[in-house]
């Protein structure tokens, strides 16, 4: 992991403090960040072991991800229940989707607890937006 | 004898079990220890447990397959070469406990692609090896993390937390092979 990466975790963490120690609080006044593709690079480690942007490994590419509607990768061998689940990703299904996958959908194999942390799962659907226009997919 | 003294990795994981005073119960000390037939008879198991159990199982099948590329690339030199395949040879013994615990618990395990797709041509260097199988290693344990607290089984969770930590180490020694700080944060995510 990049010292990004390291700093995103340890932020994750943070985040989840400080929503806790600032809930019963006022926050009018705060914005969260806005999403970063960087940092979403550095959270889409975390996807490493099952997904690519360019291959099919235990889960489906992302290259095309955005617009497609789920199950539709050629040649990728999905669950029933992602076949049937007829969604279009988009930046709000998937963040949907990343919260709690098997909430969404399931009976998915991304047998996968969740991004919990909001500001995460947005740097990581930015980065899978940006990542869309990147050489790897569009070579 | 030292767990370190072992001779082999069964015998290590024995005197480990045996001496370190870690309690497990249920399936999942059935599955750790060898002993099927006390793995079948402790009841039904959970669809979904099977599933995540299914999972974890293509990815190790795909690592394994990643450690061969890796092997058999020329790209890497003794001792990186060994430390791949002592890697791979982890990997394997997961995907084997896997299987046999899917088998077990009634279900269908999964297989191995008959070809698996990995950026070979962007891997020109033992580094680029080095550095491709850390990243593999990162996921897994990601992924690890984000299956243990889903199974209906904490028996399993244990099991899963086990196979995280092997591979958390396998993360660590890849940078450090390839020069990088082996641990940089406190948690993992």
């Amino acid at each position: 992991m990049t010292s990004q990466g390291h700093r995103v975790a340890r932020k994750s963490f943070a985040r989840r403090g400080a929503m806790l120690l600032l809930a019963g609080a006022a926050c009018a006044g705060t914005q969260a960040a806005p999403a970063s593709a960087v940092r979403g690079e550095a959270v889409y480690a975390r996807c490493a072991a099952c997904h690519a942007l360019a291959q099919n490994r235990v889960g489906p590419k992302h290259c095309g991800l955005f617009g497609r509607t789920s199950g539709s990768v050629p040649n990728f061998d999905y669950s029933a229940a992602m076949k049937r689940a007829h969604i279009v990703w988009n930046s709000q299904t998937l963040d949907r989707f990343l919260t709690s996958p098997l909430k969404m959908v399931p009976g998915t194999a991304m047998t996968y607890d969740g991004v919990p942390d909001a500001a995460d799962r947005a740097d990581l659907i930015a980065y899978l937006r940006e990542a869309a226009n990147s050489p790897e997919c569009r070579p | 004898m030292s767990f370190f003294d072992t001779p082999t990795l069964a015998l290590a994981r024995r005197h480990f079990l045996g001496r370190s005073g870690l309690v497990l119960s249920g399936p999942a000390v059935a599955l750790l220890t060898g002993n099927h037939t006390l793995a079948a008879a402790a009841g039904a198991a959970d669809p979904k447990d099977v599933q995540i159990l299914n999972t974890a199982l293509g990815a190790e099948l795909e690592a394994i397959a990643a450690y061969q590329v890796g092997a058999q690339s020329n790209l890497l030199q003794k001792p990186a070469l060994d430390l791949a395949l002592t890697f791979q040879g982890h990997h394997k013994e997961h995907a084997e406990l896997l299987a046999k615990t899917v088998e077990k618990l009634g279900g269908k395990p999964a297989a191995a692609k008959t070809a698996y797709d990995f950026p070979v041509a962007s891997l020109k260097s033992q580094a680029d090896v080095l550095r491709f199988a850390a990243k593999l290693e990162q996921g897994a344990v990601s992924a690890y993390l984000g299956a243990v607290p889903l199974f209906a089984n904490r028996d399993l969770s244990k099991a899963a937390a086990s196979i995280l930590g092997d591979e958390a180490m396998h993360w660590a020694v890849l940078r450090q092979a390839i020069g990088e700080a082996p641990v940089l944060s406190a948690f993992v995510a």
